[in-house]
């Protein structure tokens, strides 16, 4: 594995593109941890001799205020610290039910597997988006239901995506070496199935962070998701767009850094598969 | 148990008693019919060509495919329809040595990982010293060092990774060592190597080894009792040398005039080998009369059963009686 | 008489991880017009590079140097026209897999036609027609219905017959086969080397057979070149080559071939350690860690073929202490 291991981290650091992108996305992370810190103001605070102000140095108001006059620049690193958290967090838990679920269905094949396929595919079917709305109105506006829809979103490929590896992987010689060594189904898995369908498994995780992200901003933007005085890179979006003449910067920058945070998390993406992929010369 | 103990072992109970097994892939059937006995201690080479359901054969045994019909007894038990927990206990006794010996190995595990996985299985009791204390006995055994069990498969050549294999196969010391094609993928100079290991290590723990092959020249050194398969069918079973002086089925007459020799061979090799076989529908007879340069009408209506010619040789043959006597 | 290829000095480079890994060094051959040459080699000997060189079929990070000239045209380095003028249609090359170098979603008839059309300017009917004749004339039957089907429909022997069939299409003056029998089973590899022996007197094309084979080889072939390591350690014409070996190598390998006559034998000869893997270049010869004449020279200077005399014998071994003749 380290062999494997140092192969892939050269080949990922030979793509500058990937590079440069890893690098603003840590940027952007420790701005949002770091940020608030160099701020006097706080996010909740009105300071009602500023409002809707442009960006400037004036009381420390670096992205200006919103219409409550509440400082942007806290409160875009906040919502975007929250953003991010939500797409990590969801994004890990998205990720290990997605391998377990595939694992299995891949693995066991036959009924078990149509079965578990057939439930993913209805869930594909389904316009999720109708699905929260109606949530919402049966339980009201809840961060948890955020959480559990953004959670509905992501497993569903991951699974798929390991099924298709422990499909291929099922045949291969080891795995029946294992089963004549005596080892059991879940021992298989453990031990060998899922360390080798690990690749696809990273990249794929890095490219739904920013889909969990996006999806999270546009419920937030519907004003189904986090909820007032909370910010997150959605409701600040979401005010922007209302004050899109007036004080376009209450879009432009927590935009700004969305666009940025996305794209530079796909060519992470992008570099990781090409990275790990052994074929790729050194 | 020497090689020329193995006669005496014929007399006791088979280790292996397989019955009337069939096996079908699909819509083909990949085996059928095929019964033979194999014995405690004895190497039985299994010898045959592409299709003919040598690797199926090895893989029904082990249960990795399923069997349509038949019996296959481990001492007793009925592997076919026994439960879970009664095929995990065999597992331990019933081993396998792969064709392609770096993908029989976990890219991702270390050789001694590999290695240690049946402890891990039968002898989770052991303590991690033990364990790695008996991983690196088994690969001095095998001719590596015990150092090495640190690294990965990629690092080896086909020739340590198979003796890897072999490693992990015998660390419990298995009753049957089933053998699919061990040295094909390796040098002609390893081969050696890799097959007199075998043959030490079942002479040192008394191991039976079912040696798969479609290389006639190994397993003749390697094998006692040999058995020749062709198209899912068992169809001659003698010792090794009434096999090689006289060959009773047309089929293995011609596979051994097919083999390209250094030296001279003997004047009745010099058969034409058999044509390709024609787009003709298979027949319900006997699966080489297209080919046989011997065939009667009766071949391809009826499927010949195999029968005791001489003491220990088995024909599947019409006309094997002809020129056998 | 010129000779049809004459291979100068070559050697093949790769570019792998930051280094360099040399996998033919120093490799000078000669085919005449009409011979058959037999390489023999096990894995790292370099056997398969050298030709793919020559056909300038080497991998985007492999550099090679020296000199190939095929009928007084220099192929190393040679542009892409110029080579794809010369490839397929007076030098062809048989591949040991069939199933890869036959594109699998083009019918048979396709891409054999396709040989004329590229070089020969034929029309497609014309082609197909010279299409249908070339495959009766390599003994497939039923012609015009395999012309219509993909590779994956034909047995491993007809796919070789067709890439024969293919190789030959335009008239080639030299055939270069790498391994055509390896991924056959032993009846049709006889078939296949009978279908070689006859079109070489049918059509007195040279032919270059590469094999780890050495029985395969000792059928065919005319002269024999044994390599090692990369480099060439011996050449003999073909029966001097199996009576007295010279290189210990070339005497070691023959031991090391069990046969299927002769005595039966408890243990099989073998040769300890394992060919040196390509980058592995230790000063000296590279054989001396496994050879039974090592002598303390031998690990310090690195011996020439036939001991550097100029011009090298027919019979000539790259030994410090050869076998006597």
């Amino acid at each position: 594995m380290n062999a494997l291991r140092a192969d892939a981290v050269l080949r990922l650091r030979s793509n500058r593109g990937a590079m440069l992108a890893l690098y603003l996305v840590l940027a952007v992370v420790v701005c949002t941890l770091v940020g608030p810190w160099l701020n006097p103001n706080r996010g909740e605070t009105l300071d009602i001799s500023h409002v809707a102000t442009q960006p400037g140095l004036e009381g420390a108001h670096w992205f200006g205020t919103d219409r409550l006059g509440r400082d942007l620049f806290v409160r875009t690193l906040e919502g975007t610290r929250l953003s991010l958290a939500v797409g990590l967090l969801a994004g890990a838990v998205s990720m290990l039910i997605g391998i377990g679920y595939g694992a299995i269905a891949g693995y066991f094949g036959g009924r078990t597997d149509a079965v578990m396929m057939r439930i993913v595919e209805m869930m594909s079917g389904l316009p999720l988006i109708f699905f929260v709305i109606f949530l919402t109105v049966i339980f009201g506006r809840n961060e948890y239901l955020l959480f559990l829809s953004i959670g509905a979103v992501g497993w569903l490929t991951m699974a798929r995506i390991v099924r298709g590896q422990t499909l291929s992987l099922r045949r291969r010689e080891f795995i029946e070496a294992a089963i004549v060594s005596g080892a059991g189904a879940g021992r298989i898995i453990r031990t060998h199935v899922i360390p080798n369908a690990i690749g696809p498994v990273i990249v794929y995780a890095t490219l739904t962070v920013p889909e969990i992200i996006m999806f999270e901003s546009f419920i937030s933007f519907l004003g189904l998701g986090i909820q007032e005085p909370r910010a997150s890179l959605g409701t600040l979006i979401a005010a922007g767009a209302t004050e899109m003449e007036a004080a376009p910067w209450m879009l432009l920058v927590p935009g700004g850094i969305l666009a940025v945070l996305l794209l530079c998390l796909n060519i992470v993406g992008d570099g990781l598969r090409d990275a790990l992929d052994p074929r790729a010369p050194v | 148990m020497t090689h020329d103990s193995q006669a005496d072992a014929c007399s006791a109970e088979p280790l292996l008693k397989v019955t009337g097994l069939q096996v079908n892939l699909g819509e083909r059937i990949a085996l059928q019919g095929v019964t033979f006995d194999l014995f405690a201690g004895e190497t039985l080479g299994l010898v045959g060509e592409s299709g003919s359901g040598k690797s199926t054969l090895a893989r029904a045994i082990l249960r990795l495919v399923r069997a349509e019909r038949g019996y296959i007894g481990w001492r007793g038990e009925n592997l076919l329809s026994c439960d879970a927990a009664t095929l995990r206990r065999v597992r331990r006794d019933l081993q396998m040595v792969f064709q392609d010996p770096l993908a029989s190995l976990d890219p991702r595990m270390t050789i001694g990982e590999t290695v240690a996985e049946p402890l891990r299985i039968f002898a989770a009791h052991l303590s991690a010293p033990e364990r790695t204390a008996r991983v690196a006995a088994i690969l001095e055994r095998v001719g590596l060092r015990a150092d090495m069990s640190r690294r990965y498969p990629h690092e080896f050549s086909g020739g340590q990774c198979q003796r890897v294999g072999i490693a992990r196969a015998m660390i419990l010391n298995p009753k049957l060592l089933i053998c699919d094609e061990p040295v094909s993928s390796l040098d002609v100079s390893i081969q050696g190597q890799i097959v007199n290991l075998l043959l030490d290590l079942q002479r040192d723990a008394g191991t039976a080894l079912l040696f798969i092959s479609h290389n006639l020249a190994i397993v003749r050194h390697v094998s006692r009792r040999i058995v020749v398969m062709f198209a899912g069918r068992l169809v001659e079973s003698a010792p090794g040398d009434a096999l090689f002086g006289n060959p009773a089925h047309p089929y293995t007459q011609a596979l051994l005039a097919a083999v390209p020799a250094l030296a001279a061979a003997p004047p009745f090799t010099r058969v034409p080998p058999p044509t390709e076989a024609g787009s003709r529908a298979a027949s319900s007879g006997c699966a080489f009369s297209a080919r046989c340069r011997y065939a009667i009408p009766l071949c391809e209506t009826r499927v010949p059963a195999l029968d005791q010619k001489r003491p220990a040789h088995w024909v599947a043959c019409h006309r094997a009686g002809e020129w056998i006597s | 008489m010129t000779n049809l290829l004459c291979i100068d000095a070559l050697s093949v480079r790769f570019a792998q991880g930051g280094a360099t890994v040399a996998a033919v060094e120093q490799v000078s051959l000669d085919v005449a017009r009409g011979e058959c040459v037999g390489i023999v080699g096990e894995s790292g000997s370099g056997k398969t590079q050298t030709f793919l060189a020559a056909m300038g079929l080497l991998a985007s990070n492999a550099a090679a140097e020296g000199s190939v000239i095929f009928d007084g045209e220099e192929l190393v380095a040679a542009g892409r026209a110029r080579l794809n003028r010369l490839r397929g249609a007076r030098l062809a090359m048989i591949f040991q897999d069939p199933m890869s170098a036959l594109t699998p979603h083009l019918t048979i008839g396709t891409q054999m036609a396709e040989v004329l059309v590229q070089h020969a300017g034929a029309s497609w009917a014309e082609a197909r027609a010279r299409s249908a004749s070339m495959l009766t004339r390599v003994g497939v039957a039923e012609p015009a219905r395999r012309l219509r089907q993909y590779p994956h429909e034909l047995s491993g022997g007809l796919r070789q017959r067709v890439m024969i069939g293919m190789s030959l299409m335009c008239g080639p003056e030299l055939v270069i086969a790498d391994e055509p029998t390896t991924a056959l089973d032993v009846t049709v590899q006889a078939q296949i080397i009978e279908l070689l022996r006859a079109l070489r007197e049918e059509l007195g094309m040279a032919l270059v057979l590469i094999s780890h084979d050495l029985a395969v080889v000792a059928g065919l072939a005319d002269r024999i070149v044994v390599m090692y390591a990369g480099r060439i350690v011996e050449r003999a014409p073909a029966r001097q080559i199996f009576q007295i070996p010279r290189h210990p190598y070339t005497a070691e390998l023959l031991k090391c071939v069990p046969s299927v006559w002769g005595p039966r034998r408890e243990r099989l000869p073998t040769l300890a350690g394992q060919p040196p893997r390509p980058g592995e270049s230790p000063a000296g010869c590279a054989f001396a860690p496994r050879c039974p004449r090592a002598a303390e020279r031998c690990f310090r200077e690195r011996p020439l073929l036939g001991g550097g005399a100029h011009p090298i014998a027919a019979h000539a071994a790259a030994c410090h202490f050869p076998l006597p003749p």
